[in-house]
């Protein structure tokens, strides 16, 4: 059953108030303060992570139009028509969905990165496990009881809760707009971040308004507790007042209830915009898990249309809401999801899990444009067939502590617990003191390759380093890491691999270099 | 008006009402409640006599019925004969050498060690309070150790200024022994115990240096009360009489290690033998001075004649009313339920249980205005969510940690302001007597994110003293639900054994997306179960479903319809 005929089959409308009071402001504080000080880092950057939860289907977000006759072959019930693929400038090779006119508008205003391709080697298809490996940052083989932003809010803020709210940090470290504080946020001690169960409820405590309770005396008794939680919490105060600052936000937001993710958003703007020294903001958009359905039988609307759509406008106003408020330049955002899905659909119009998938940042100091390259589909394709990765999503949250957060490279591997590359996503002005690196791959220059292939046996791998740590991976069709070639430091040059066929089954494997920040992945095919 | 009628007819003609000027009424009485008895009203009944409702204790009790249930509440069936627990120990050890008791020992009748260099006082009697936590947690389904919390709430003292360590034990021994037992002659027993003799100054009462402390004490918190005004209906003389009746008592410090050692003992010496004139309130009654040993029976004199008077019963019955259903007594109350439980006291001598019976089985008790209304005192939040969550202590092979975990409940509860054994001054906590706030007084902007704080913890790492660890062991717990694989099931059986009030649709949509983690269909959760429960001690398939768990009885927890009973 969906989320929303669960609660439009079970909720008679007449009860539905009665417990958005439910909200919980979750941090405690006690004394001392100094240690934030300590921190050289801290500026008034702020990030938004919008988790797109269910698995969203990457290869009908950002279409690969030169894989678009093998594509046809693998998903032809679900296909977008090439002719109404959003056109991005720079790319013809790339489009969007044509429900993202917004972020198509904004990719072409230089506010919104494209990262090709990102996951993790051995990727799980359970939505559990997955998400806490996205919102850990753990290796699949690997639990991690911190959140990745967690451990970087602990870094800045090593004895929170202890000594918060303090003078220099006087808010939240980071606030969920959601029911629970996600796992993302939980630090080695406590939970670095705050929920407001939903944006009804933080609109009531802005307004300071109380849902209905019944006429009994537990419904006294219910409410009297409901305003001492209100009261009690220690952030309420402030954001109540951050709140309160702003009376007039951009014009362009839908009508409220129409969009979540939107009105999640224009809650964000409008506490940041309010003064709230908070670094990080989660919200999320559900529903991505599209089964079936994903698609009506015109495949340009449906349930993945929908969801884009809201997405689109969502960061679209919020982005416009960015420049009415005048905190364009402090904010950054991205999205992520699970797992993508599927290469090729199912009979029910839609898609089953899967693995990589396209990430999108956005804001002023992104570095406009498609980091990576269009995935490589062969013109047969089995059911149980998977993009490979091409970037670790690691390392796209290293480049956004280092560019962002501006956290010492050298302070990375504490945070992130693993050697991860930076990626060029953030321009060099976001962080004064970081280089601009524009190491984004050149197209048509392959760094690594393989010969014979197909094979059967063997084969040689070739790859082109620029000297400085290199890694060739090897990983199956469902992204398992089968073998790790190389993984050392090279002096520049081109070297070769011997790759041997260890009794693995005949189908699609891909062979993948990273070297600083370049990576590339290459299709091999053993055959029999 | 039928109750039925003013349920139907206020919600609907008064909906989203924010002001409680005028919350819904009934008019139900001591009628014998006639309606369902399902998991509402079991867990109604003893979240409200037990210190919490358990799974086990709501199914035990399903089963019995209404009214085997309240039988066995007050030990009517299913019980033995009372007999006291065992004693508390010496579990100090490990801080301080008792030279009078050994480690691991009991510690009650063998004499305390006050002096500078050691003060084993302070000890004892956390000990003492800890154990009284213990008991608290293993009650058996009996309205007793409820009973115990109440009349210390009652006939109190301090322990904090009793500075003996078996009066404080006995004291509360006492408490125990009576707590369904006959309250006139329990109200002699706690005039005449030692600690009561010595927290009121009644063993510095005597002839030549009368003291007024325990007389108007007596009259005006233990029997008597005051009236609507909150005038006391004593005179000032009534008091000084009293006082002269009870001169001559004395306390024995000496003992010897037997059970009648640290008693009291009347020494005719000290006593006013002259006769006492009351007042038109106990209608000019005259005492009768007795000399020698013969004084000491001017006590049954004082117990008749207060006992006497009909506002002894009122005053109990509105006590217990407040503690047992809700702070606010209005005119429809008075009449229909504390009046008519007045008279079941009276014409039953004063017999504690068919008060407490006529009650709990009374339709007025079950009437759904009357549920869930009760903001959960500190233990009960304390002690309750350790019992229904199903919480494991440590056993007595290591007592020190054992009474440690033990303590933990007694610092937390007195974090929320109510710290056993030491109300904050003779009229006791002020929630059960402070107008008009009552029972609000608990929740405040310091104890409730305290309480919060405690909810989080526990449901995740928990407490940990000298190695043992107490907690919500989520994962465990939740197997023994009936169907956890089920999301629906399983929130559906967690909030009705849990809350007091019905969950709501909302409420339950978003636990079930902290269980999907914002998924939308529900067998992620169960495939996430069964992976689990299939190879249990695979540390993945756990920590998913631990992981969730953790958020999904924390998020329970904290909010504001969790803190009701």
């Amino acid at each position: 059953m969906k989320r929303r005929d669960f609660l439009r089959t079970t909720v008679p409308a007449t009860l539905l108030p009665s417990i958005l009071g439910g909200f919980s402001v979750r941090a405690f504080a006690g004394s001392p303060l100094m240690q934030a000080l300590n921190s050289a880092t801290l500026n008034d950057h702020v990030l938004i992570l919008i988790q797109l939860n269910g698995g969203n289907d990457g290869l009908n977000t950002v279409i690969p139009l030169d894989q678009y006759t093998n594509l046809s072959q693998a998903r032809s019930n679900i296909l977008i028509p090439d002719t109404q693929v959003l056109a991005l400038n720079g790319y013809t090779a790339t489009g969007f969905h044509p429900s993202m006119s917004g972020m198509q508008q904004l990719f072409n205003d230089g506010k919104l990165n494209v990262i090709q391709g990102v996951g993790y080697p051995s990727p799980n298809f359970s939505h559990f496990r997955a998400t806490d490996i996205w919102l850990t940052g753990s290796d699949a083989n690997q639990v991690l009881a911190t959140g990745w932003g967690g451990r970087y809010l602990n870094y800045e803020y090593p004895n929170f809760p202890t000594g918060y709210p303090n003078a220099t940090m006087p808010d939240p470290l980071a606030i969920q707009i959601g029911s629970t504080v996600s796992m993302a946020l939980q630090g080695p001690a406590s939970s670095m971040g705050m929920a407001i169960s939903d944006p009804t409820s933080f609109y009531n405590l802005i307004n300071g308004v109380q849902d209905p309770a019944p006429n009994t005396n537990a419904g006294k008794e219910l409410t009297y507790i409901r305003q001492v939680a209100q009261q009690s919490s220690l952030y309420s105060t402030v954001i109540m007042a951050a709140a309160n600052n702003i009376t007039q936000q951009s014009s362009m937001y839908p009508t409220a209830g129409t969009n979540s993710l939107a009105d999640q958003l224009k809650i964000v703007a409008r506490l940041i915009a309010g003064g709230l020294k908070t670094k990080i903001y989660m919200v999320n958009l559900g529903g991505f898990d599209t089964h079936s359905a994903q698609v009506d039988t015109t495949t340009t609307t449906g349930e993945h249309a929908d969801l884009l759509s809201k997405l689109s406008e969502a960061i679209t106003v919020f982005m416009d809401d960015t420049i009415f408020l005048n905190i364009e330049d402090r904010v950054l955002g991205m999205t992520f999801s699970e797992f993508g899905r599927r290469i090729v659909s199912n009979s029910s119009l839609g898609t089953d899990h899967g693995a990589a998938a396209p990430m999108f940042v956005f804001g002023k100091d992104v570095q406009s444009g498609i980091l990576g390259s269009n995935p490589v589909i062969d013109p047969v394709v089995s059911t149980n067939d998977n993009l490979p990765m091409q970037y670790d999503f690691r390392s796209v949250y290293a480049s956004v502590l280092q560019d962002w957060f501006c956290v010492p490279s050298t302070d990375l591997n504490s945070i992130l617990l693993q050697n991860f590359q930076t990626l060029p996503i953030i321009q060099s002005t976001a962080c004064a003191n970081v280089g601009i690196h524009d190491l984004n791959q050149s197209a048509g220059i392959n760094l690594i390759s393989n010969y014979p292939n197909p094979f059967t046996s063997s084969t040689y791998i070739s790859f082109t380093t620029a000297g400085g740590h290199t890694l060739v991976q090897i990983f199956d069709n469902e992204g398992h890491l089968i073998k790790t070639l190389a993984d050392g430091e090279y002096a520049a040059g081109t070297y070769k691999l011997w790759f041997e066929n260890e009794n693995y089954s005949s189908g699609v494997y891909y062979a993948r270099l990273q070297n600083g920040s370049v990576q590339q992945v290459r299709n091999m095919v053993i055959s029999r | 008006m039928e109750r039925r009628e003013l349920l139907s007819e206020t919600p609907q003609t008064k909906p989203q009402r924010q002001r409680f000027d005028s919350v819904a009424r009934t008019m139900t009485g001591l009628a014998p409640y006639t309606g369902s008895w399902t998991i509402a009203e079991a867990k109604h009944l003893l979240k409200r006599t037990m210190f919490g409702s358990t799974k086990a204790d709501i199914n035990t009790f399903l089963t019995l019925g209404m009214s085997d249930s309240v039988d066995t509440h007050i030990e009517l069936i299913n019980h033995p004969a009372y007999t006291p627990p065992p004693d508390p120990v010496n579990n100090y050890d490990n801080l301080l050498t008792d030279p009078q008791c050994a480690a691991g020992l009991p510690w009650p009748f063998t004499p305390d060690t006050n002096n500078v260099t050691i003060y084993t006082y302070f000890y004892r009697m956390k000990s003492l309070k800890s154990w009284w936590i213990s008991q608290m947690l293993n009650q058996s389904r009996s309205l007793r150790e409820k009973m115990v919390l109440f009349w210390s709430n009652h006939f109190v003292v301090e322990f904090d200024i009793i500075d003996s360590s078996t009066y404080i034990y006995k004291y509360n021994s006492l408490l125990r022994e009576y707590a369904l037992g006959n309250f006139k002659e329990f109200t002699k027993q706690i005039t005449l115990n030692c600690a009561m003799l010595k927290y009121l100054n009644g063993d510095k009462n005597t002839a030549a240096a009368p003291n007024e402390n325990y007389a108007r004490e007596l009259q005006e918190l233990f029997t008597i009360g005051k009236d609507s005004m909150g005038n006391p209906y004593y005179t000032e003389d009534d008091v000084r009489e009293a006082a002269r009746v009870l001169t001559g008592w004395r306390l024995d410090l000496t003992n010897g290690g037997s059970a009648n050692g640290y008693n009291s003992y009347f020494m005719p010496t000290k006593h006013d033998a002259g006769n006492k004139q009351f007042s038109s309130f106990y209608g000019n009654a005259v005492i009768t001075g007795q000399s020698g040993t013969a004084g000491a029976n001017e006590i049954d004199d004082l117990m008749n004649m207060i006992f006497a008077r009909n506002e002894v019963a009122e005053f109990v019955c509105r006590k217990l009313y407040r503690w047992f259903v809700y702070y606010e007594i209005d005119s429809a109350t008075e009449t229909n339920v504390i009046q008519p439980l007045a008279n079941i006291f009276r014409t039953n001598n004063y017999e504690i249980a068919p008060v407490l019976s006529a009650l709990f089985k009374s339709e007025h008790f079950y009437d759904v205005l009357n549920r869930a209304c009760l903001i959960k005192p500190p233990v009960d939040f304390t002690v309750g969510l350790s019992r229904e969550f199903e919480v494991g202590f440590p056993d007595n092979t290591d007592v020190i940690a054992q009474y440690a975990s033990w303590d933990k409940l007694r610092s937390q509860s007195s974090n929320f302001q109510l710290n056993i054994g030491d109300p904050p001054n003779v009229a006791g906590f002020q929630a059960y007597y402070q107008e008009p706030s009552y029972h609000e007084l608990w929740i405040n902007s310091d104890t409730l994110p305290k309480r919060n704080q405690f909810t989080d913890r526990m449901s995740a790492n928990g407490y940990t003293n000298y190695g043992q660890t107490i907690l919500i062991d989520v994962v465990g717990y939740t197997e023994t639900l009936t169907n956890p694989s089920d999301p629906i099931a399983l929130i559906d059986e967690v909030l009705s054994y849990h809350y007091a009030l019905d969950g709501t649709p909302l409420l339950e949509a978003y636990l079930l997306s902290i269980l999907l983690s914002g998924q939308t269909s529900n067998y992620y959760w169960t495939n996430a179960w069964d992976d689990y429960i299939g190879d249990p001690t695979n540390t993945t398939y756990y920590n998913i479903v631990k992981s969730r768990l953790q958020s999904f009885y924390r998020y329970i927890m904290d909010l504001s319809e969790y803190q009701l009973s």
